[in-house]
């Protein structure tokens, strides 16, 4: 078992810190424009390809070579480890309780304005001795919720994989919030002035940038947070279940959920038993709201042209019933 | 000069006694305001405003329960999403009056206009106070554009909406100002508005619910389907025919030196007229949202807890007034329609509230705990509504709303 990983699965020799351009996918253009949604959902047009990628698929599949992780609930043995790499890493403030007291599992935590994760301990229904523990953080997904929700775009998918957000852009409607099929962004209630959202960042901006692997994963004694590609986080799962499918339950969390998250989970027991949201869509959210947006620009040109028209009757009507009593004179002369 | 700053100094003073003391000295106009209401309505201020102002110097955690999990509150739920359908009322009578040719209601469309108006307004101050930093309003106008965002749709409509409906009501506040040549250009648009009005209005009416569509794993299956957009839009313009009688009939009992003759006269028949729209409306919507459960295939769940609370919105709060008002109009009571509508104005803010609060995150522990209001938000909600009915009567009490301007009588 990797103890104290360092460098990230499946990185490729020489790509450095700019793995993901070089990524050579024909319609990637086509499918960043129709994965930024932008253009798109606003005027419910999709967004028209250049001669070359006329023919591309609409689906979105994600950037390709982007980052993720994986984590191994059945390695996890509620260290904290993460925790308190995660708390030094991103300057966040000291907890109340230090992070080897294990009365925080007395109850379910949520990441908040001072945690970007926390890990939570559930019981063990094979074995009431080994509890077992679920990190819980932003799940970075492939298409992000939050991202659909935002009206100022504070929200944007790295090439790497991370789920950035910028309080620079944000007024605080809390939308992403309501948005997210996993609960994760929290916000800073507290603060009069600069109240933001906060969540995990993937080590984005000090670390997987530059090639680096996370502080979470980085700290974690046991290898149950594996850092890498994400293709090859899919691989290692798979192997991991067929070679032991005693130990594990048959399902990746989050290689489809929500189309598709950069952070994943496999598990020895039922998901739902750990409080995995087991109803969330597997089609990226944004899809839902699609057929609304796309209603927009029917309205703003329909519209005009039919109620317009509803007044010119009306306005033809009125004149023709003042016509009428003119008409009889005449036609009684 | 100093003759002339005299002269223009006693203009001033007539000006101010006319249009804003109503033609009373202070001395007479402070006598009037000492009346129970105002008192109630004072205490309710004293409370709340200050609360706002802590709000603003604290941060939102001193007066909201502040949940990561329960972002949205009453403010929202109240001020937003109950605030605008009931506001639907300026686009419902200046279509009907302008375009569909319901020419004897009349004397209901500028009452319905400044109704919306002010609600649009205040649903704006609401979501002001409950952002996190509301100084940044204009963001998504030229900031940042998230176009893939229903809320993004939602602050450009509003926004715009509120302009236009400030048009609208324009030729009142130029007709209390005397102001009559801007009042002519304001008359020549009108149309032009009200068009504008029909598509923000379905647009953005549909796009509240439509926000919802985001978060189907959180939402109770019986509150969330992919029609939510279509019921928003379709209970919002029932909503708008009952509080067009409810606005109507307290204007009547409590401002009733401000009507004139042909408002008073005509209001019965109105009334009736309105409660019909209203019934065929809620009917509408019931049946959309039979046609909601059966598309999901939900009916199993109508004999669960939340199903039966989903029975007693469906039964109590939209077909009982539906059935009350079919009744006033069968009988021609326009107290009976009265009832009806105020009963299906109620029952559009336990729809509102339902979906935005009770419904969404149901699943959490202790869900139904969460949700109660902290006693400090809801006295900001009580003031801030307060204000609403304040400004809404100061208005009442001076522009022609409620009675024609007798320069303009036959100018329509």
């Amino acid at each position: 078992m990797k103890i104290n990983q360092t460098e990230p699965v499946g990185k490729d020799e020489g790509d450095g810190e700019k793995a993901p351009d070089n990524a050579p996918v024909p319609e990637q253009g086509m499918n960043r424009r129709a994965f930024l949604g932008t253009v798109a959902a606003i005027s419910g047009v999709a967004a028209v390809g250049t001669a070359g990628s006329a023919r591309a698929s609409e689906d979105f599949s994600g950037w390709p070579n982007s980052y993720g992780l994986l984590t191994d609930l059945t390695a996890c043995v509620g260290c904290r480890s993460c925790e308190k790499a995660c708390n030094e890493a991103n300057n966040l403030p000291k907890p109340a309780l230090p992070f080897d007291d294990a009365s925080v599992f007395d109850q379910k935590r949520r990441p908040d304005a001072h945690a970007y994760t926390v890990v939570n301990r559930y019981e063990n229904p094979k074995d009431k001795n080994t509890p077992i523990y679920r990190k819980v953080q932003c799940n970075h997904c492939k298409e992000p919720a939050c991202a659909s929700a935002c009206p100022i775009h504070a929200y944007s998918k790295t090439p790497e994989g991370a789920v950035k957000y910028n309080p620079d852009l944000c007024f605080g409607c809390r939308y992403c919030m309501i948005a997210c099929p996993f609960s994760v962004p929290a916000y800073d209630y507290e603060s009069a002035l600069e109240p933001r959202i906060v969540k995990c960042t993937m080590c984005y901006d000090a670390r997987v940038k530059h090639g680096k692997v996370t502080a979470c994963a980085e700290a974690c004694p046991t290898g149950a947070i594996t850092f890498g590609k994400r293709d090859e986080l899919i691989k290692i799962a798979r192997a991991r279940i067929e070679k032991e499918p005693g130990k594990y339950v048959d399902h990746i969390f989050g290689e489809h959920e929500a189309g598709g998250t950069n952070w994943m989970y496999i598990s020895g027991v039922p998901f739902e038993q750990l409080d995995f949201p087991t109803n969330v869509p597997n089609k990226p959210p944004i899809e839902l709201t699609k057929g609304f947006l796309s209603s927009v620009p029917l309205v703003f040109t329909i519209w005009p042209a039919l109620f317009g028209m509803c007044y010119a009757a009306l306005k033809h009507r009125d004149e023709a019933d003042n016509d009428k009593p003119a008409q009889k004179k005449e036609e009684s002369k | 000069m100093s003759n002339g700053y005299a002269v223009h100094q006693d203009n001033f003073r007539s000006w101010f006694m006319d249009k804003l003391l109503m033609g009373m000295s202070w001395p007479e106009y402070l006598k009037t305001l000492i009346t129970p209401f105002n008192v109630i309505a004072a205490i309710v201020l004293s409370v709340g405003l200050p609360l706002i102002a802590v709000r603003f110097v604290q941060g939102l955690a001193s007066v909201t329960h502040a949940s990561n999990d329960y972002p949205w509150g009453i403010l929202l739920g109240w001020g937003l999403f109950s605030g605008v359908p009931l506001s639907a009322t300026g686009f419902v009578m200046a279509t009907a009056y302008y375009i569909f040719g319901f020419k004897r209601y009349h004397s209901l469309v500028r009452l319905g206009v400044l109704t919306g108006f002010l609600g649009y307004l205040f649903a704006v101050i609401y979501l002001l106070t409950d952002l996190g930093r509301p100084w940044r309003i204009y963001y998504p106008m030229m900031v940042g554009f998230g176009t893939a965002s229903v809320l993004f749709l939602v602050a450009w409509h509003v926004a715009t909406y509120l302009t236009v409906q400030l048009l609208e009501f324009s030729p009142a506040i130029l007709e209390w100002l005397k102001a009559q040549r801007v009042r002519k250009w304001a008359m020549m648009i009108t149309i032009g508005m009200t068009i504008a009005g029909i598509i923000l209005s379905t647009l953005h009416q549909s796009a509240l619910g439509a926000m919802f569509l985001l978060a189907p794993g959180k939402m109770h299956p019986l509150w969330y389907s992919q029609y939510l957009p279509v019921f928003f839009l379709s209970s919002s313009i029932y909503a708008a025919l009952a509080m067009v009688i409810v606005v109507s009939t307290l204007s009547a009992r409590f401002l009733r030196d401000k009507t004139d003759g042909n408002f008073l006269g005509n209001l019965d028949n109105l009334t009736i007229g309105l409660g019909t729209g209203a019934s065929v409306g809620i009917y509408v919507y019931f049946a959309l949202k039979v046609i909601g459960v059966a598309h999901d295939d939900n009916w199993s769940l109508l004999n669960t807890g939340y199903g039966h609370w989903f029975l007693v919105e469906m039964l109590v709060f939209v077909l009982l007034p539906g059935l009350i008002l079919s009744l006033g109009v069968k009988k021609r009571s326009s107290a009976i329609v009265r009832i009806g509508a105020f009963f299906a104005v109620f029952g559009i803010i336990v729809n509102r509230i339902n979906v935005s609060t009770v419904a969404f995150n149901w699943n959490l522990q202790d869900h139904l705990h969460h949700i109660i209001p902290p006693w400090k938000e809801t006295a900001i909600v009580l003031a801030i509504a307060m204000l609403h009915i304040l400004i809404f009567r100061w208005i009442l009490n001076r522009m022609p709303v409620l009675r024609e301007h007798p320069d303009y009588r036959s100018s329509h």
